[in-house]
């Protein structure tokens, strides 16, 4: 899409993607994102803000080929704008979010119900209001009436699962309304780890706050840590040495390897098939011993930081993990013939939990479980920053959208990474490996946009004079995914749900924050 | 199919080490033995994320890869409190879950022991007090043990497990 075709007033940002940016009029949000709609354009993400005058501001971004930030400032006392969640589905609980911490109304919206807040505070506090400083505390004695969809009929009954489940797993609450073991629905109630991470961020200096970015979802780090970082230093206008560029790739497609290699076992484990998770979860193992080696962590949490990263790999190091690379390949190739060779395995994989082309793009499905339904997106090649925009990534997809299109993507995407650590290895630049540091720049906002293992991880930051950070917004592609598994377990019966859920492996604290 | 299972299975051997836990474990099979002479079974454990990152998470199921082999040891992470002599929590209390970690710590029968992991469950951590967050795990229950990290390592997951089993569980036991 071209963006001249949406007439708005948009100009070009500092970024090392292509972003836009401009203010529009109530009419216009609803236009462009008409417009975009109608296009495939995509929504990247939704929040809200206040300004100092005590006016609010509501912002969106879009993928339209390039990024596209549009701001709808709403005049002064007004709390109202419209909806957009009837073109875009996973505005809803976007909209409903900025509802519960910003107490603006998406007008129109069918769904208004509290997302976020659980009534552990009242109705009409909102923390991210700048006259609130978040520490505010109050008695848990408020009613928690949240109204579940009910699905009525004969022999309908509702299995009630959460927010504590079975097994080492991060809480949510799951309501099934079944006949017999089939799904006829699913309604996600998320939001039991919201920890006040946006309120938090406006307490720290901008140079402090990718430690914060860093663990909005632990299995992220990597990539939430360069998002934030891209963001500051795109205010900043701080240029990166290129090693440090190279050395954050290394670190990110060994995030990536991990999260594939845990999954993988998890979904073989799943399946009923116990003899994936030990050797699946051995290899991950010895990538995370490696990490905590040479980068200091096991999951490399800040390694990545403003400017740069924290510590240099040596040729020794690059040795090691160029050994652990074909080690890895060696044994994943192995198992992923036993995986495929192995038929009780598939049955349970194939045709189980489907996103079609069709939900997925309507739904917005995002990032690794896209591609698994033939949406073909991926952060690297879309809006490729360095080192990604001087490589060639080979992007995975299948068309069938089904647990078994999640396996072979992670499959093909782990193999991929391989590949890219080799070649970023194979040229990685001589030089420093971060900028000079200054403490801190002048104010302004940017966005930063990085393909984790989920999907793209993209960071709004707004700094002001004194180098603190006045309003951070980080999103997870679980925003987008979250609700597409409410459709995908649809028709399944209720014990594949496990393995439905595990295949996309969404993220609570990153979506919850 | 069994064929490459069993070449895999034998290709890789045991890896699980031999001494899983520093200083006065020597190795795991007296933690095995220490564990039953205190309870006489498996110890099991009940883990709740009451707000946690998912770090904490990522190094406590890795507990259960072949190199630490937890169930080796004899400790296991059951799905019902009922069953649970530990509650093993994690990350700042969000408040939201402040009435699940509640209920889950009244479902385990006495003597429980609970044991905050993570440096967000001793004192809220990075994300601290807030209107949406309690704070540390001892803001909500009582705690025996708290083991510091962000996250902390397996190995150091492990050490406080038996520390916590140690230092609550003998004296019932009229040992010393
Ligand atoms: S201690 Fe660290 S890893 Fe654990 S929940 Fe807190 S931030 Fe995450």
């Amino acid at each position: 899409m071209d963006i001249a075709n949406l007439e708005l007033d948009v100009s070009a940002m500092p970024a090392e993607f292509t972003l836009f940016r401009g203010e529009v009029s109530s009419d216009e949000w609803s236009t462009a994102a008409f417009a975009i709609a109608e296009d495939h354009g995509r929504l990247v993400s939704l929040w809200g803000n206040q300004r100092g005058d005590g006016t609010f501001v509501l912002s969106s971004v879009y993928d339209i080929g390039a990024l596209i930030w549009l701001d709808l400032p709403l005049a002064k006392g007004s709390i109202s704008y419209p909806d957009i969640s009837g073109l875009f589905p996973s505005a809803n609980r976007l909209q409903r979010a900025v509802g519960d911490l910003l107490g603006l109304e998406a007008a129109g919206a069918a769904d208004s119900r509290p997302w976020l807040n659980h009534r552990m505070w009242p109705a009409d506090y909102f923390p991210l209001r700048k006259a609130n400083s978040g520490k505010e505390e109050f008695a848990d004695d408020l009613a928690d009436d949240y109204q579940f969809v009910q699905v009525l009929g004969d022999g309908v009954h509702e299995i009630a699962v959460g927010p504590v489940h079975a097994g080492i797993i991060e809480p949510g609450h799951f309501r099934f309304s079944v006949v017999g073991e089939k799904t006829l629905r699913l309604e996600e109630r998320l939001g039991y780890t919201h920890k006040g991470v946006d309120k938090a961020f406006e307490q720290l200096f901008a140079v402090d706050g990718y430690r914060l970015a860093g663990r909005m979802s632990g299995d992220s780090t990597v990539a939430y840590a360069w998002s934030y970082c891209m963001s500051l230093e795109n205010i900043w206008n701080w240029k990166l040495p290129e090693r440090a560029t190279w050395l954050r790739a290394i670190a990110l497609e060994r995030e990536r390897i991990a999260n594939h290699l845990g999954d993988l076992g998890a979904l073989g484990n799943d399946a009923g098939f116990a003899f994936g998770l030990s050797q699946f979860m051995r290899l991950k193992e010895d990538v995370l011993r490696l990490n905590k080696k040479l980068f200091s962590h096991r999951f490399m949490m800040d390694y990545i930081c403003p400017g740069g990263v924290e510590r240099d790999v040596d040729a020794d190091g690059l040795a090691v993990i160029l050994a652990q690379c074909a080690v890895v390949e060696e044994e994943v190739r192995t198992l992923q013939k036993i995986y495929d060779d192995h038929s009780g395995l598939q049955d349970r994989f194939m045709t189980t939990g489907i996103v079609t082309f069709d939900v997925a793009t309507k739904l917005g499905l995002t990032g690794m479980a896209g591609r698994a339904s033939g949406i073909i997106h991926d952060v690297r090649i879309d809006a490729s920053c360095a080192p990604y925009s001087k490589m060639d990534v080979h992007v995975s997809s299948r068309e069938t959208g089904d647990v078994c299109a999640r396996v072979d993507v992670r499959f093909d995407e782990l193999f991929e990474s391989l590949r890219l650590i080799r070649n970023l290895i194979g040229n990685l630049p001589m030089g420093a490996i971060r900028t000079e540091y200054v403490e801190r720049g002048p104010e302004g906002s940017g966005a930063g946009w990085i393909e984790g293992w989920r999907g793209g991880i993209f960071t709004a930051l707004y700094v002001d004079s004194k180098g603190q950070i006045s309003r951070c917004h980080v999103h997870d592609p679980s925003w987008q995914n979250w609700p597409v598994i409410e459709y995908a377990v649809i028709g399944d019966i209720v014990p594949d749900f496990p393995l439905i859920n595990k295949s996309f492996n969404l993220s609570y604290s990153g979506h919850d924050r | 199919m069994m064929w490459p299972l069993i070449r895999q299975i034998a290709k890789v051997g045991i890896v699980t080490e031999k001494r899983p836990v520093a200083q006065e474990m020597e190795n795991p099979k007296e933690i095995h033995d220490e564990i039953l002479k205190i309870l006489g079974r498996a110890l099991t454990i009940r883990e709740v994320d009451a707000g946690s990152c998912n770090g904490c998470e990522l190094e406590l199921n890795a507990l259960g890869n072949v190199y630490y082999n937890l169930e080796g040891l004899g400790i296991k992470f059951v799905a019902s409190p009922r069953h649970a002599d530990m509650l093993l929590v994690t990350g700042p209390v969000a408040r939201s879950m402040s009435h699940a970690l509640a209920v889950t710590n009244e479902a385990m029968p006495d003597p429980k022991i609970v044991v905050a992991v993570g440096d967000c469950a001793i004192n809220g951590g990075i994300f601290g007090t807030s209107y949406a967050s309690l704070g540390g795990v001892s803001k909500a229950l009582k705690v025996d043990l708290a083991i510091p990290g962000c996250p902390p390592e397996p190995i150091v997951i492990l050490e406080g497990i038996l520390t916590a089993v140690r230092y609550r569980m003998r004296p019932r036991t009229g040992e010393k």
